[in-house]
């Protein structure tokens, strides 16, 4: 199965656009699922809530939101562009945002639920074994909470590859810079005549998610042993 | 010199517990759990801060409410030993061994690896993760690490509780050894009192969050008011004695103390080693004159120190025979039979089958220190 120069570039954006977008969201994520996983603090519910919303909202409202506020003209959207030159719109570095937002949650989750199974009185052992609370957390629980990571993060970057409507509301379907996969078959679906670029590319995404499964699976495995469960 | 007072409130229950132990050797805190022991072990380990009080161990203050001193947990390097050994399950038996090894300050290295893995017998098991060890193993391992982390205080939290009896013979000569070699203040937590008799030097009696009780063991397990029949824990005093001699004939060994000596079965242990025994108080029947033709081979002729009325039934009676203690549980009845009071001669009659061998313990037969270099 042969991809035409167009449709190879899709398929590397997308890959470009999603491993930013989970690397991006990966440490906000691990600050809020420590947060919501040890901390009690007014507002833990609502703020649950919104980290969880992308999870129930339409993509498409998310795309939206950003829109109205990372938009060249919307305030934050303005404020980088004056400041930093940096222009979200139109911009695949916009959809690996859209992404990263989208897919925020599944990385939570599988943070929060690996730290809530480390048993809390090993970061204890551990310092009062002499280490500070920072070192105990790099030693003992960011290693225990490995195979959450690494879980969240596979299913994040699956999740990225399909993400459809954020990015098309955000940053548009601009061949070459916007255009992922999912929305390149958008694309070959509208146009008559290229139905054999649509199935070739929508057998690419099954490909490939297949992959992230198997992949997510060996993974997992692989950071139990290195944990020795 | 260990020096703890601490007061708590936690909702409706107070701790307020002061006690001093020594330098070297075994304090144990023992008392029924809910009695306070987790929430001094916290104050002593630095993991929550009592309302009140302080923690110091000789000229180191860990916490000090009145001067607001409260050294953080992993300063204090207070070698913690819990019930459920807590290994880290990422990491090999070595590397759990040398986590604190390698935390603690260069200057104040003086338990070694080496002696460390041979003192605990884990060299065979440095290189397994701590799912593929047993119970028993990984106490030990959990032992050695908090040994290796060189620590001014070992606080072992019941050690034992989650040990069947199998892998507590199997750990706790590995804890007399390293009581007797390692000279470290060691606090001792549980509510077993076999283990407490067995290990302790300094006795702190928790009840409700109060110190019921508090100082040199022997003396205490001596006294009747502590252990009432009523009482979850089983009255008896405690003997220091010494292998006099041992008779083949008969399979007997001969114990000495101060005030006489003890037939008991035959023990393993060498002659001239010192041993610590616990008789229980109704293993001792009394006798108003030396009675003849007795199975009992232990008679000893006592002092009556002290009658207590322990119940409607029981009487209690604290024995002096030289400088050593006994107590004795009978009836009401027979003390009154017997005319019993203060100052008073008896003789004390202990079967020889009561005195268990294999519960008797090894004592350290010198004070020299042997701490590994």
């Amino acid at each position: 199965m042969l991809l035409t120069p167009a449709e190879g570039e899709a398929l590397l954006l997308s890959l470009r656009i999603s491993s930013v977008a989970v690397a991006g969201s990966l440490p906000m994520a691990l600050a809020c699922a420590l947060l919501l996983a040890h901390r009690r603090f007014p507002g833990k519910l609502l703020f649950d809530g919104l980290v969880h919303l992308p999870l129930v909202l339409p993509p498409v409202v998310m795309g939206y939101l950003l829109l109205i506020t990372l938009g060249t003209r919307a305030p934050v959207g303005a404020w980088l562009l004056d400041t930093f030159g940096i222009r979200l719109v139109f911009n695949w570095t916009g959809a690996a945002v859209a992404a990263g937002v989208v897919t925020f949650p599944f990385q939570v989750r599988a943070m929060r639920l690996a730290l809530e199974s480390i048993d809390p009185a090993l970061p204890s052992a551990a310092r009062s074994l002499g280490a500070s609370r920072f070192d105990a957390f790099v030693t003992i629980t960011l290693p225990l909470m490995l195979p959450g990571i690494v879980a969240g993060a596979i299913t994040a970057f699956a999740a990225s590859l399909g993400e459809f409507g954020a990015i098309i509301t955000f940053v548009s379907n601009v061949p070459g810079e916007t255009q992922t996969l999912p929305l390149a078959i958008y694309s070959a679906i509208q146009t008559p005549g290229n139905e054999a670029a649509a199935a070739r590319l929508a057998a690419l995404s099954i490909g490939l998610a297949l992959a992230g499964l198997v992949l997510s699976e060996v993974a997992g495995r692989r950071a139990q042993r290195l944990i020795g469960r | 010199m260990l020096d703890v007072a601490v007061r708590q409130r936690l909702g409706n229950f107070v701790v307020d517990v002061a006690f001093q132990g020594p330098a070297a050797g075994v304090t144990a805190l023992f008392g029924p759990s809910g009695s306070g022991k987790s929430t001094i072990i916290s104050a002593i380990a630095g993991l929550r801060r009592p309302d009140a009080g302080h923690v110091r161990l000789g000229d180191v203050t860990f916490f000090d409410a009145a001067a607001g001193i409260n050294q953080p947990l992993h300063r204090r390097r207070v070698g913690w030993v819990f019930q459920d050994a807590r290994l880290f399950p990422h990491m090999s038996v070595r590397h759990n061994l040398l986590y604190g090894f390698r935390r603690a300050p260069a200057a104040e290295c003086r338990i070694g690896f080496d002696q460390v893995v041979a003192l605990l017998g884990i060299e065979p098991l440095l290189s397994r993760l701590p799912y593929a060890l047993s119970g028993g193993e990984k106490q030990r391992v959990a032992l050695g690490r908090a040994l290796l982390s060189q620590p001014r205080l070992l606080l072992m939290d019941e050690p034992l509780a989650s040990l069947d009896a199998g892998r507590k013979a199997e750990i706790l000569p590995y804890i007399e050894k390293l009581r007797d070699e390692v000279r470290l203040p060691i606090v001792w937590v549980s509510h077993v009192l076999d283990e407490v008799a067995r290990l302790a030097d300094t006795l702190v009696i928790l009840e409700h969050g109060r110190a019921v009780a508090c100082g040199d063991i022997t003396t205490l397990l001596a006294r009747l008011d502590l252990f009432p029949p009523d009482s979850p824990y089983e009255a008896g005093a405690l003997l220091t004695v010494r292998v006099a001699g041992h008779d083949n004939g008969f399979a007997l060994t001969r114990l000495a103390f101060d005030g006489g000596e003890l037939l008991v079965p035959r023990l393993a242990q060498p002659v001239g080693e010192r041993l610590r025994i616990r008789i229980r108080a109704r293993d001792v029947m009394l006798a108003g004159s030396e009675p003849p033709d007795l199975s009992a081979l232990n008679v000893l002729s006592a002092v009556v120190e002290e009658v207590r009325m322990a119940d409607a039934a029981h009487a209690d009676i604290r024995l002096s025979i030289g400088k050593a203690q006994l107590v004795s549980r009978i009836t009401r009845r027979s003390a009154e039979r017997l005319n019993l009071a203060a100052g008073g001669r008896i003789f004390a009659v202990v079967k020889s089958v009561a005195i268990d061998g294999r519960r008797a313990d090894p004592l350290p037969s010198t004070d020299v220190d042997i701490r590994p270099k």
